[in-house]
């Protein structure tokens, strides 16, 4: 027997509200659906006029549904938007390739410029290259970690406002709980905010914060929006997948209780006298962190040491491993090491512009040349700066920080150090770049090329790798580290340099 | 009397990926008294097709597709394009036509 849709507007209910139980026929639902983003939007002030705002697009339901419906509002509302999708290509062959797809797909449907922005674009490393490197095994941690940052550092790129991701309210309840679980409280603390972001990072909003994912995937079905979806993403045994689990049960029950753990993790209060662990930004790198060198940057300094491990497991087993690496290497190889950190580093530059990676650090030199790259977020241009100071006072820098090997002892090098460093660059796979690596004209020149960022360049013409059992849906919106919901492996790096 | 009934059933959200990433086929299900021997009823609900999916359609996991006798939470069923909450779930009785869509909330992006 067809139900009445609860609004009396004479048509047919199509589906049960979770959140309200309301018999809704697909018009009254859409309404209501779009209706209350639009008040989540506006209560919780997640822009303004005349903002450019990063639709992080993965092609899943979540982040297609989130573009679907911040183009309807944009224009019912008159917001004064300008969206833009913002995808993150990292690299793993054969997994990309159709949620790509999907979002290229969505970027005509919805004439919204898109930027694909790849790991290498973003760190010098594709997902394929690493995993040569480290093995299947220990993957995860790197998806994860350097996924976490994409975002900002893609952000950074398209010079945005803000990040709007697709966390529904689903999502949220489970990482209320799940910090809950881990005696998470800081995260705990800050996972139900609709918007974050420390100052000088951009921030992320959450437009669907309180849009069920029933109601996501109903939305997407009745509006036959093209979305992409992957293999199942949790296994029903990993710890996050008991959780989430436990949640659907609960949900299927009393689908109020998804709102009623939201509401709990808003209005939670933490005891003064716990401790927080602070939010800063990395020393090296200028994205947040927790700790003094962001996981992104200690990874990629395993990477380009050749100790691609470093970063994974206990921080006293890197310590050794650090400490091991160093007194097995001679002074030759250090340098041609470095060297090969310098030229990388180089290439990143060029090929990112706003984005520096990673830093090498010579035991034998105490004074070593600071070299700050700025890149004015106007202009999109870069300046070089070079100065003597020693390394850590450049945090207050607002953009590309690295510590330079120094140049002075360079000049020495010998033949034999050289012919190994082409020989890790070989094996690195890292193309050798003719500009040497002190050449501050050349480095200038490359730099404004590339940073000349242009959005409106939506279809980029590199070739999209895969993998797949990441879920990037997911990994977009987590706050931790896990690589996804499927390995359910909870970051374990926890390093002081 | 029981007889056979033809309907449309349909994956969507990656709940496909279970069913040999075919997303929409015909059915055609004997007379439930064939199927079921010791059923009382005439009528095939849906708390028996997924019976007979889960012995003719799904391969492997079916603990990704099925929780005890229903479908896993997080999966939805559409009876003829309508949410079956708004049905009877598992006791509606299944007409001749009809399409079933299972779309999964579960699956990634
Ligand atoms: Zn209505
Ligand atoms: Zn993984
Ligand atoms: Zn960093």
């Amino acid at each position: 027997m067809p139900v009445p849709c609860a609004t009396g507007c004479g048509r047919n209910a199509s589906l049960k509200r979770p959140k309200t139980g309301d018999a809704l026929c697909k018009e009254c639902f859409f309404w209501a659906f779009e209706t209350e983003i639009h008040f989540t939007i506006t209560r919780g002030e997640l822009f303004n006029r005349g903002d450019s705002v990063a639709v992080a697009a993965s092609g899943g339901k979540d982040s297609t549904v989130l573009a679907h419906v911040l183009k309807t509002l944009n224009e019912r509302y008159n917001y004064g938007l300008n969206l833009i999708l913002l995808s993150i290509d990292e690299g793993i062959t054969g997994y990309r390739d159709d949620s790509l797809e999907t979002v290229m797909q969505n970027s005509a449907d919805y004439v919204m410029p898109l930027k694909i922005l790849s790991y290498k674009d973003l760190y010098g490393w594709t997902m394929d290259e690493i995993v040569a490197q480290i093995g299947r095994k220990n993957n995860c941690t790197f998806c994860g970690v350097f996924r976490r940052q994409a975002l900002d550092r893609g952000a950074a790129l398209l010079n945005v406002k803000c990040i709007a991701t697709g966390h529904n309210a689903d999502d949220i309840a489970e990482t209320v709980l799940m910090n809950v679980l881990r005696g998470d409280i800081a995260r705990l603390k800050r996972c139900t905010a609709i918007s974050t972001g420390s100052e000088g990072t951009i921030p992320r909003v959450k437009p669907l914060k309180y849009s069920y994912e029933k109601e996501i995937v109903m939305y997407a079905h009745y509006k036959k929006l093209v979305y992409f979806s992957t293999e199942c993403v949790f296994a029903p045994n990993a710890y996050r997948g008991h959780a989430r689990a436990l949640l659907k049960d609960l949900e299927k029950i009393r689908p109020t209780c998804i709102m009623d753990i939201i509401y709990s993790g808003e209005t939670m209060s933490v005891k003064e006298e716990v401790t927080l662990p602070t939010q800063r930004t990395c020393s090296r790198c200028n994205f947040v962190s927790s700790q003094e060198v962001c996981k992104a940057c200690v990874l990629l300094e395993g990477l380009n040491k050749g100790l691609p491990k470093l970063g994974i497991g206990k921080s006293s087993k890197a310590k050794r491993m650090l400490e091991e690496y160093n007194a097995k290497q001679n002074d030759s190889l250090q340098e041609a090491i470095s060297e090969i950190n310098d030229e990388f580093k180089k290439n990143n530059c060029i090929s990112k512009g706003k984005v520096c990676k990673s830093n090498c650090k010579s035991k034998e030199n105490k004074h070593s040349t600071t070299d700050l790259n700025t890149v004015d977020a106007n202009t999109n241009s870069c300046e070089q700066v070079h100065s003597n100071e020693v390394t850590d006072d450049n945090k207050e820098t607002k953009c590309c920080n690295k510590k330079q090997y120094c140049t002075n002892k360079k000049t020495n090098e010998t033949n034999e150090s050289n012919s190994k460093a082409e020989k890790l660059l070989a094996e690195y796979g890292i193309p050798e770049s003719s500009d040497k690596p002190n050449s501050i004209e050349e480095t200038n020149s490359s730099q404004d090329k590339v940073c000349e960022i242009d959005v409106s360049n939506s279809v980029d013409n590199e070739e999209f790798d895969v993998d797949l059992h990441t879920n990037d849906e997911v990994i977009l919106k987590e706050e931790d580290n896990t690589c996804a919901g499927a390995c359910g492996k909870v970051d374990s790096l926890h390093i002081g340099f | 009397m029981a007889h056979p009934i033809k309907l449309q059933i349909q994956f969507g959200g990656g709940a496909e990926l279970l069913f040999d990433s075919i997303k929409s086929r015909t059915i055609e299900l004997p007379a439930i008294d064939k199927y079921f021997p010791e059923c009382q009823r005439e009528k095939w609900t849906i708390k028996e097709l997924l019976v007979w999916m889960k012995d003719n359609l799904l391969r492997e996991r079916p603990e990704l597709f099925l929780q005890g006798d229903s479908v896993r939470p997080g999966i939805l069923v559409l009876v003829n394009d309508t949410d079956w909450e708004l049905y009877d779930e598992l006791s509606y009785e299944l007409l001749e036509g009809d399409t079933i869509a299972f779309i999964s909330t579960l699956h990634g992006g």
